[in-house]
């Protein structure tokens, strides 16, 4: 509020100024966010198929039923629970393991940081390109690796066998996000003040209560944010599995987003796609209502 | 007995601090290290853990079996633009959200939040067709348009947050100088704010330079393709040549590793900071 410039120039001159800083913006995201993303949802209800262009029309809601009916989108579904769960889990846990051993300064801590967060600079394709090579079911080096240790007695087809392979894209995909919780928890670590950590100590709190009663509540609110945008991003993220295999093998790795992504780039069926799409919106919006008047609820009784 | 714990707690925490190092940077350096294997011992077992003959083979390679020099700079001129405008946009309508009260303003904000939060690819196919009458599939002009307008609300939403930690006298002081608004925007608040506008910078070139699905539906011509296009085309229906594959990843990956190098801490400070605004 104090940081509003004053009204000193005419209000038309000042709505003017506004308005023509705004425009480029919204104009911009209108065209090439909004408008397709409500045309893709319109697409959901109409036939309309790359192949066939010349008999686009409304079909209401045959495009939901006929990808209730595919085994590969009923999987793709399940998946999607397991790949944004068990990753968040993960990620969560090692990142917040991680930012509490960052805590404290010590020698050499800038570039320790460094060599842990840079995946930040590097693309989920890319990633997922690595971690393919790395799981090779042949050559891979974490098959070699795992014989060399003595885990295993032969070589696993991580990607390749239906059984390991969602496992194997989630393991890729706990290893690119454990930074991103590492770098928000360690942030909100840093901004409790120590004398919090002081009281705590002369009431004879050992290290187990501090982090129960200090730490953990004190960054409640970055732990519900982060962990909230973190589904939403997870749930939205294919570049990882179509990187390493695109879905395969038989679907045993599809989430929604993957799935939908190949409907639209291999199938040419814009209409299922955009079903699966609007199922993708629903199941958020749900998500989302129901973790913020969860944690709204704890939330009253913390502070 | 309280020292032992401690001792104790402190090798465990070293222990855990090199394994987690050893499991963050191993996939960097094998993939480094696979590029610079000659193709024989890539395929090769047991596997060299150092390579025995390191060559440049395979960046060689790659800039003879495909236009790689194009495709780079290509990357760079779609990644470059695009984040020059995104910023030139955002930080006016940043700006504008940060320091003025006017009907709408929360209503925009909002609908900015909302784009990051709906799966974007909702509206690839649609992108797809537009692109197509207007012309534009197999040209540059494609990606930095839909590049440009996807990263216009969180650049704005980041920039805003940078705004509303400069106090307002510093304009105000300016315009009773007789600056205008735009020149006081220009010539008062945007040094001062500079750290902010390079984070969000690197931020939209390192999101531009990574771009996947949309470069992948858009650009089909040689001279038109980017790396990840490129790198997209090494992959095959049956089989990667894991060679000039790793080669064209290292390469691809150098431009953001260096930002990050030298850009680290404030990316990271700019990242948190605004986490905890939003």
């Amino acid at each position: 509020m104090k940081n509003t410039v004053k009204a000193r120039k005419p209000v038309s001159s000042q709505s003017k100024f506004i308005f023509f800083c705004l425009l480029p913006a919204i104009l911009m995201v209108g065209m090439f966010t909004f408008y397709p993303f409500f045309r893709g949802i319109g697409m959901a209800f109409q036939n309309y198929t790359l192949f066939d262009l010349t008999d686009i029309h409304f079909i209401g809601l045959d495009n939901f039923k006929t990808i209730f009916t595919q085994p590969q989108f009923l999987q793709a579904l399940s998946n999607s629970f397991y790949w944004v769960f068990v990753s968040l889990i993960f990620q969560f846990v090692i990142g917040f393991i991680l930012a509490l051993l960052l805590k404290k300064p010590f020698k050499g801590r800038g570039v320790y940081q460094g060599f842990i967060f840079y995946s930040w600079a590097m693309s989920g394709f890319l990633i997922g390109i690595i971690w393919r090579w790395m799981l090779n079911g042949q050559i891979g080096v974490i098959n070699d690796l795992l014989l060399k240790v003595g885990l295993i007695e032969e070589r696993i087809g991580f990607l390749s066998d239906p059984k390991w392979s969602l496992a194997s894209v989630i393991v890729a995909n706990v290893w690119y996000g454990i930074a991103f919780f590492a770098i928000m928890l360690l942030a909100a670590l840093q901004s409790i003040p120590d004398d919090l950590y002081e009281s705590a100590g002369i009431d004879g709190a050992n290290w187990f209560h501090k982090l129960f009663y200090v730490t953990i509540p004190y960054i409640m609110p970055t732990i519900i944010a982060s962990t909230l945008l973190r589904v939403i991003w997870i749930f939205n993220f294919p570049d990882i599995i179509y990187a390493m295999t695109n879905g395969g093998p038989a679907g045993s790795t599809h989430i929604l987003a993957t799935y939908m992504m190949d409907k639209i780039m291999f199938g040419g069926d814009y209409g299922q796609a955009g079903a699966a799409g609007v199922i993708m919106i629903i199941l958020l919006a749900m998500y989302t209502i129901f973790y913020l008047t969860a944690t709204k609820s704890g939330k009253g009784a913390d502070f | 007995m309280k020292h032992r714990l401690q001792s104790l707690g402190i090798s465990l925490k070293v222990l855990f601090l090199s394994l987690f190092l050893i499991v963050m940077v191993f996939p960097l350096y094998w993939i480094t290290i696979t590029s610079l294997k000659p193709s024989d011992e890539i395929f090769s077992i047991p596997l060299q853990y150092w390579p025995a003959h390191i060559t440049f083979d395979n960046f060689i390679n790659i800039f003879n079996i495909s236009n790689f020099h194009i495709y780079i700079m290509n990357s760079l001129i779609v990644s470059l633009t695009a984040s020059l405008v995104v910023l030139m946009i955002a930080v006016l309508s940043a700006y504008v959200l940060a320091r003025y009260h006017f009907k709408g303003n929360k209503q925009i904000m909002y609908a900015f939040f909302l784009t990051q939060m709906i799966p974007a690819f909702i509206g690839f196919a649609p992108l797809y067709i537009m692109m197509s009458h207007f012309g534009l599939l197999n040209k540059l002009y494609s990606l930095m348009i839909v590049y440009t307008a996807g990263l216009i609300p969180f650049c704005t939403i980041m920039l805003r947050g940078f705004f509303q930690r400069i106090p307002s006298s510093l304009e105000e002081a300016a315009m009773i100088d007789g600056c205008s608004r735009l020149s006081a925007l220009i010539r008062v608040i945007l040094p001062v704010m500079l750290p902010g506008i390079a984070a969000t910078f690197i931020f939209a070139f390192v999101q531009n330079w990574n771009e996947l699905f949309l470069s992948i539906m858009f650009i089909d011509q040689e001279s038109s393709k980017t790396i990840p296009v490129a790198i997209n085309g090494f992959i095959t229906k049956f089989n990667i040549d894991w060679g000039p594959m790793s080669a064209g990843a290292v390469l691809s990956v150098i431009p953001t590793i260096i930002i990050f190098a030298f850009c680290q801490k404030m990316i990271v400070g700019g990242l948190t900071q605004g986490a905890e605004k939003g």
